[in-house]
């Protein structure tokens, strides 16, 4: 109950470990682990608070877990380092269960319980649309890490911003061009029925077409499914290219029955990602993906062009060359979405350091400041890549990747530039008042 | 006429210490306050059928979510002005319960568990099919500027906490006047001859379904009363206020507070609120604690809190 | 895809999620027919069904045929032993009242699914099929154990009939559901008949926990849906008839996978829990009707 407990690593790690059954001792060596009980006595200065919305249970939990061990990864070099604008970073977890309802709830508790300085880490895009309202009206910087268009379309407000990954519009818009001149112009797409699919939808068909493409199908799968055979029959036979993106604890079966369905008869398959993180290449069933491809926005294995800054950031977090935690091999990262937990911790360093930001009060300087930023450098801050920043529309825009499967590896062929996912619209946050 | 005064003590004095409450509560208690007494609106609703009729029914949240969604959209999509969208959702929770009555009221027993069950389910399903409408599981925010509305000469802005926490009891103080009322009225004495034996009062000449179906319309009306004031305090609807545990929330309250008695469903919704909410930083399987309490209520304490005390100690409790 | 084959994979879909679900509603049923309450727990067990199976074959991950023949016996089994637990310290306190016994197994729901988030976690967790292969159809392919998995149902099917028609273990059940006054003059021990009614009833629902969990991966949710399902098909069915709840789970089944094949599989669950509903309430004389109070 008491808000002051520093609760890293602490209460909800009891099951964000994958070995469950084994380990329930875990959780007190973990709340144990060096860096974090440190503070408490060696720092004189308040300890800047983030509050993080964490999907720790729910249909999200297989990404709140390395979100999870991302944030704190980075939290501990942060404060090693002398923290932020010499404040130690004390990180508060509540788990939103996933649930839009839940979400909103634990902005409020945030704000009027724990009184954090900012709320971070959100990654489902209804949860966010859930609880951005609250945040604007509490006047609660809230950082997302979800690649919903929801904080560029300017749906939201001036104090939700997702400053460490690129958003769903630009990133399919630059995968268009590639899959229209390389693996076909009729595209059928899969996806979820929920807003972060639609965005796929809406925004791909329109990518497509302007490429001289045309959509084949659209079938949109519900939430609460958890069988799919039955969807590959809607399939239009002259269909070129598939298109999928899946998300939820039922990915590992749909790409299986994708399998099962097609075989080798299948047409150019082409993935985000999302259908399978945190799910193993090698897994019995997959072997069809051999030489389909993917959206990654971080190459989950570590190819002969690995940056430093990777090498860096794959060693601090403790994932291995093959995208698996350094502990245990079948354990695989979502390597694609949780660097934005890393690039926004440092990006909130950056407008805290760059805004003189000290207590609440000064909340509307850290927006401006974060509203100042135009651009990130590649680095062990911003490991993914060089990013722009559109401080009107509160959101990144960075590189994306084509990977192709090859011996239950995804090697990249294909590297997109900034330029290709940018789009036009006339969002203008900084209009609304702080 | 003791009884009465007493009575008039135990009620009064509820709604003044909510009152005074309000200048003593941290924020967050003060928020928490706010949801409390209108899920304990929601709770007094639920316990007008099953406390004056004897019919358990499992899918109550389909009248709570009537009314959320009712309120939610007239402000999302027809702008209405949010005492219009109140009126609305309320309306809407009352119709539905109306339509579900004349059907579900052939049934009793474990037969109208298991129906109401199923048409929550399927209103469940409802909210997500037409999610064009809906954004089902996203659900819909309503905007600050859309919660503000002049009434008399006077500004109401519902995202205010203080405006909002006397709302909450204004609207919690009208679901008591409303329960003593009818716990006094010769249809309450209907309503309560009908759970001790239906039969007799059968025979007694009243026409027993007759009275259940307004039980239940004036449970329905309660309780999306309560769906549409949440959506308008907090801005938000989507499909989760509709699924399961929302039918099984008020069934706890109640039962964890006294079946039957007035002053039980916010005793019930107070104290499972908090124990939620501090299991909740233990444990993120906090819902384990809606289980134990459910199986140590039917096992051991089947007249809750409320009913226990009038059953050892103060018979007078209405 | 044309007519032709689309109908032969809607009736494929259909047939794999009416066996399984036959299995499951087989359990629901007999707890209903035999001892007249409604386990709201039921899909719980099936979860437990799936989670033990995911536990037991990770023990032996170089055997997966093994490990899932040992799942297939070994989680049942403790499922099984579970339920005579619940049963002991819950259900006969309260003497099978039917209206407190909901109540009760509401919370046992939350109880057991609540402990497997806690201890198992809320990850989705693949079982590998024990016998893999794809059956191949000029137009699709299709997986070669969905097929197994209908066969091991219709054994277990089979042998569940064969228990209660023809073993005297059958009989006494029956008798006990027939008469439960008369049958204890006659000196069957009613408690522990149902105590062990109960417990078959969990353990087909692991069973088909475990039959599903190579299609579906083991994950603390995934009781919700078996238990509305087997509910739909108990229903329809008619409770005290095992022929009815198997002929009901075939037309749900296989309704089911034709209208989500051509329709929405939404608006097929729609469809499906208003018809209960009003099956319950239209025919008084049948199901919940008769002993309701």
């Amino acid at each position: 109950m008491n808000p002051k407990t520093p609760l890293i690593g602490g209460k909800k790690s009891l099951i964000t470990r994958r070995s469950a059954l084994k380990t329930l001792g875990a959780a007190s060596a973990l709340a144990l682990s060096p860096g974090y009980v440190r503070y408490a006595q060696a720092q004189t200065a308040e300890p800047l608070k983030l509050g993080f919305q964490l999907h720790s249970t729910g249909i999200g939990a297989g990404y709140g877990r390395w979100y999870d061990r991302t944030t704190h990864a980075a939290v501990k070099l942060i404060n090693d380092a002398g923290g932020i604008a010499g404040r130690q970073v004390e990180i508060i977890t509540e788990d939103d269960g996933t649930d839009p309802k839940r979400g909103a709830e634990v902005v409020e508790k945030f704000a009027s319980q724990h009184k954090v300085d900012f709320v971070f880490g959100t990654l489902f895009s209804h949860v966010v649309i859930g609880s951005a309202p609250r945040a604007g009206e509490l006047k609660m910087p809230y950082f997302v890490v979800s690649e919903g268009y929801h904080v560029a379309s300017g749906a939201l407000n001036r104090y939700v911003f997702q400053p460490g990954i690129t958003d769903v519009r630009s990133q399919v818009s630059s995968m268009a061009p590639w899959i229209a001149g390389n693996l076909g112009k009729k595209v059928t797409m899969i996806f979820p029925d929920y807003a972060f699919g639609h965005d796929h939808r809406d925004f791909f068909t329109a990518a497509i077409e302007k490429q001289g493409g045309s959509i084949a199908a659209l079938l949109a799968i519900p939430p609460t499914e958890t069988s799919y055979t039955k969807y590959f029959a809607q399939i239009p036979a002259d269909t070129e290219v598939i298109y999928h993106v899946m998300v939820g604890p039922g990915v590992l079966t749909f790409v299986k029955e994708m399998g099962e369905h097609f075989g080798s008869k299948r047409p150019q398959i082409f993935g985000f990602i999302d259908s399978l993180e945190a799910v193993d290449l090698a897994s019995p069933g997959l072997e069809f993906l051999d030489g389909t491809y993917f959206w990654e926005a971080f190459p989950r294995y570590a190819g002969a062009e690995q940056s430093p800054y990777d090498k860096f950031y794959r060693e601090k977090v403790g994932v291995d060359a093959n995208g698996a935690s350094t502990g245990d091999p079948k354990d695989i990262a979502t390597y694609s979405h949780m660097f934005g937990c890393w690039e926004t911790l440092y990006t909130i360093k950056q407008a805290v350091e760059a805004s003189g930001y000290k207590s609440a009060a000064d909340k509307g300087a850290l927006i401006e400041a974060v509203e100042a930023i135009t651009s990130f450098a590649e680095g062990n801050e911003h490991p993914q890549g060089n990013k722009t920043f559109d401080g009107k529309r509160h959101q990144c825009y960075g590189h994306q990747f084509i990977s192709k499967v090859e011996g239950a590896k995804l090697n990249v062929v294909h590297k997109t530039s900034i330029e290709d996912g940018l789009y036009e619209n006339d969002t203008d946050y900084t209009k609304q008042p702080l | 006429m003791i009884a009465n005064q007493r009575s008039l003590i135990l009620h009064a004095g509820l709604i003044v210490i909510l009152f005074a409450l309000q200048f003593l509560l941290p924020d967050y208690h003060h928020t928490n306050f706010t949801s409390i007494m209108v899920l304990a609106t929601y709770a007094m609703g639920y316990n007008i059928l099953v406390g004056y009729t004897g019919l358990l029914s499992l899918g109550h949240a389909m009248f709570f979510a009537a009314g959320l969604y009712g309120a939610g959209m007239g402000v999302y999509y027809l702008e209405l002005h949010p005492v219009l969208a109140f009126i609305l959702g309320s309306v809407a929770g009352l119709l539905l319960a109306i339509a579900i009555g004349l059907i579900a009221l052939r049934t009793t027993g474990v037969a109208f568990m298991i129906v109401t069950l199923m048409f929550a389910q399927a209103a469940f399903l409802v909210t997500l099919y037409f999610n064009d409408i809906t954004h089902g599981d996203e659900g819909l925010t309503l905007t600050q500027a859309a919660r503000g509305f002049d009434l008399l000469g006077w500004h109401v802005d519902l995202t205010n906490p203080s405006q909002r926490y006397n709302l909450a009891l204004a609207l919690f103080l009208g679901a008591l006047l409303l329960c003593l009322a009818l716990v006094r009225s010769p249809v309450g004495r209907v309503l309560v001859a009908i759970r001790e034996n239906e039969e007799r009062t059968k025979m007694l000449g009243y026409d027993a379904r007759r009275y259940k179906l307004l039980a239940l319309s004036l449970s329905g009306l309660l309780s999306s009363a309560a769906g549409a004031a949440y959506v308008l305090f907090f801005g938000y609807v989507g499909s989760s206020f509709a699924a399961i545990p929302y039918s099984i929330y008020p069934l706890l309250w109640v039962l964890l507070g006294g079946v039957g008695t007035v002053v039980g469903p916010v005793i019930g919704t107070l104290l499972m609120f908090y124990l939620i909410e501090i299991s909740r930083d233990h444990t993120s399987s906090y819902m384990i604690v809606v289980g134990v309490v459910l199986v140590l209520l039917v096992l051991w304490f089947p007249k809750g809190i409320a009913g226990t005390i009038r059953a050892r100690w103060w018979g007078w409790i209405p | 895809m044309d007519l032709g084959p689309h109908l032969l994979l809607a009736l494929l879909e259909g047939t794999v999620s009416a066996f399984v679900l036959a299995v499951t509603a087989l359990g629901l049923s007999l707890v209903f027919g035999v001892m007249r309450i409604v386990n709201v727990a039921h899909g719980e067990f099936f979860m437990l069904g799936a989670v033990l199976a995911w536990w037991i074959t990770s023990l032996v991950p170089e055997a997966p045929f093994w490990g899932f023949m040992l799942a297939l016996i070994g989680a049942p089994l403790a499922v099984g032993a579970i339920a005579v637990v619940a049963d002991a310290l819950v259900l006969r306190r309260l003497n099978y009242q039917p209206e407190a016994t909901i109540v009760a197994t509401i919370g046992l729901l939350y109880i057991l699914q609540q402990a497997v988030l806690t201890i198992y976690g809320p990850d989705a967790r693949p079982v590998v099929a024990p016998i893999q292969f794809r059956v191949v159809f000029p137009w699709f392919g299709y997986s070669g154990y969905k097929l197994v998995a209908v066969g091991a149902a219709s054994l277990l099917l089979l042998a569940a009939w064969y228990g209660v028609t023809r073993t005297k273990f059958g009989l006494i059940m029956r008798a006990t559901q027939f008469d439960r006054e008369t049958a204890q003059a006659f000196g069957i021990p009613v408690k522990r008949v149902y105590a062990a009614v109960f417990a078959l009833g969990a353990m087909l629902a692991a069973a088909a926990g475990v039959l599903v969990v190579p299609l579906q991966q083991a994950h603390y949710l995934m009781g919700l849906d078996p238990l509305l399902l087997s509910f739909i098909v108990v229903i329809i069915g008619g409770l005290d008839s095992l022929k009815g709840t198997i002929l009901a789970a075939f037309v749900i089944g296989i309704s089911d996978g034709i209208i989500s094949v051509f329709f929405s599989p939404t608006l097929a669950k729609i469809i499906a829990t208003l018809v209960v509903a009003l099956v319950l309430v239209f025919r008084p004389n049948g199901l919940f009707g008769g002993k309701a109070r």
